[in-house]
């Protein structure tokens, strides 16, 4: 009688306990070192999944950093707190990445690029760009159906009051989604804190740009010829601005004719040489590419200020710091 | 010669007739559950197929050297749990010890099979059937490939539905619910194969 409980307990009861201890050894036996450093990335990870940095998933991108595939610097949400982290767990410098941000290169707002036809149907960019490109007379504008706006995941993207998407810089952290959903493939990805924009993105002529947008670029190549530092190319009939040669003087926002490039010329600044401080070695005086400053060796020199830009290259170059920007 | 035909017919068997998906309705969970995409369908049905096989090769082994000799057969289903899923666990460690690309693969599917009926219901088949050792195994397997079958049927199904006008009250598990009905009415076709 008590047979017919003890057995069947023992019977399993034995089972389980060979089961139990032949996963005990096989664990044992078979223990995958997992790396230590990709568990600490792992929890640092800020989990959004995003994609941004190229891997699949926040995981991907720490096991590809333990690897010593990644860098650290490729997680747009995170940023450089992130990467700082990132670089103390893997022992290494951390290189500042210009963190990045969405940007829309279109402006065309409703009174300014013109419509071709009124569009009543699906609210979205992809169905709107559908039927004749779109309802802009611009085959290459914003439709501002909000299409990017839906694809943030960061609420960093909206639709102005004039139908134009537009990108608040503070919160975008640079994942790229709303790029990757635009269908006028208008958003680019560019270094934050840029001093000029291209905003526009038309690859059309001059004269067909004029006709259907005030604000479109004309290609008229005005802002490569002005630039200092032959920093502008023009390509396709658009301005290509090489942001490593950009000395940030505003010159060719000043004299772009259609507004197509963005620059905060209201609180553009002024250099200001503090006279003591000054010793007269005549280094800003070459640094200067637009001969804003005046003065003889061992002197204080002055800033002519109508000629200066508030570029910012002399105060890099002076030796004693006695250039401020105002 | 009539015992390898006989081995013919229980894979054959497992695999079309008694499709474990469509007519005997085990492994619905997984059937419904991971045939989003094809590729992920295919890497469940690896998975389950090596488990199904490993399955019914060990149920095997306890039921006629432990459950039978201590006469505590009516302990089979636990006894069969517990080798199932002590037999993921051990799978999952030797693949992602000796293989590291397939745990990539499978790792995912590996501990959903854990829980599922399908490979339950085939080591139980294996004993009501009184099959030998041989015909367990290939009854594992054919069993799996039948489930893989299905699976990656209704998988390259739903892809193709994603593009569909499918109406809105229809759209996900309902229209992916009567597929698998008439996914299930079709393999009835298979009725007569094997006369």
């Amino acid at each position: 009688m008590f047979s017919e409980i003890w057995i069947p307990v023992a019977g399993l009861g034995g089972l389980g306990l060979l089961f139990g201890l032949g996963l005990a050894i096989a664990s044992k036996k078979l223990a995958v070192a997992v790396d230590e450093k990709e568990e600490a990335l792992k929890a640092i990870m800020p989990g959004a999944n995003c994609g941004g940095c190229g891997y699949p998933g926040c995981e991907g991108y720490a096991a590809a950093l333990a690897s010593g595939e990644a860098d650290p610097s490729l997680c747009p949400v995170g940023g450089p707190v992130l990467m700082e982290q990132i670089a103390e767990i893997l022992g290494v410098e951390a290189q500042a990445g210009a963190a990045k941000v969405a940007l829309v290169r279109c402006h065309g707002a409703r009174d300014l690029a013109r419509d071709k036809h009124n569009y009543h149907g699906v609210q979205d960019c992809f169905a709107a760009s559908l039927f004749q490109e779109g309802a802009k007379a611009c085959a290459y504008g914003c439709l501002g159906l909000g299409t990017c706006v839906r694809a943030c995941p960061f609420d960093a993207i909206h639709v102005n009051e004039d139908g134009v998407a537009v990108v608040d810089e503070d919160k975008c952290t640079g994942c790229a989604k709303c790029a990757d959903a635009c269908p006028k493939n208008l958003i680019d990805m560019v270094p934050k804190d840029l001093p000029v924009k291209v905003l526009c993105h038309s690859e059309a002529k001059g004269k067909a740009v004029k006709v259907i947008c005030d604000v479109g670029c004309i290609g008229c190549g005005l802002c490569a010829k002005v630039c200092p530092v032959d920093a502008i190319e023009m390509k396709n009939n658009l301005p290509v601005i090489d942001n490593d040669k950009c000395i940030g003087c505003l010159l060719c926002a000043e004299k772009c004719p259609t507004n197509s490039i963005a620059a905060d010329l209201e609180n553009r600044k002024k250099a200001v040489i503090k006279e003591d401080a000054c010793i007269g070695c005549t280094v800003c005086k070459k640094a200067c590419v637009f001969d804003a400053i005046e003065g003889e060796r061992k002197e204080p020199h002055v800033v002519v200020a109508d000629k200066c830009t508030g570029c910012g290259q002399c105060v890099e170059k002076c030796p004693k710091d006695a250039i401020d920007l105002v | 010669m009539d015992y390898i035909k006989e081995l013919v017919f229980i894979v054959i068997g497992a695999i079309l007739i008694n499709n474990f998906v469509l007519s005997r309705f085990l492994g619905i969970c997984p059937f419904l559950g991971v045939s989003r995409k094809v590729s992920t369908a295919m890497g469940m049905g690896m998975a389950v197929t090596f488990v199904m096989a490993m399955a019914s090769l060990i149920t095997y082994i306890v039921q006629y050297a432990v459950l039978e000799p201590l006469g505590i057969e009516y302990m089979q289903t636990i006894a069969f749990i517990l080798v199932i899923a002590s037999l993921v666990q051990l799978v999952e460690m030797v693949i992602r010890k000796a293989s590291p690309g397939l745990y990539q693969a499978l790792g995912v599917y590996l501990p959903l099979i854990t829980t599922n009926c399908a490979v339950l219901g085939v080591t139980i088949l294996n004993i009501q059937e009184e099959y030998d050792l041989l015909q367990t195994v290939l009854h594992g397997i054919g069993a799996a490939i039948g489930f893989t079958l299905a699976i990656v049927l209704l998988a390259g199904i739903r892809e193709r539905l994603d593009r569909a006008d499918v109406p809105k009250a229809m759209q996900g598990f309902p229209i992916t619910l009567i597929i698998a009905g008439l996914m299930a009415v079709a393999f009835l076709g298979f009725q007569g194969l094997i006369g």
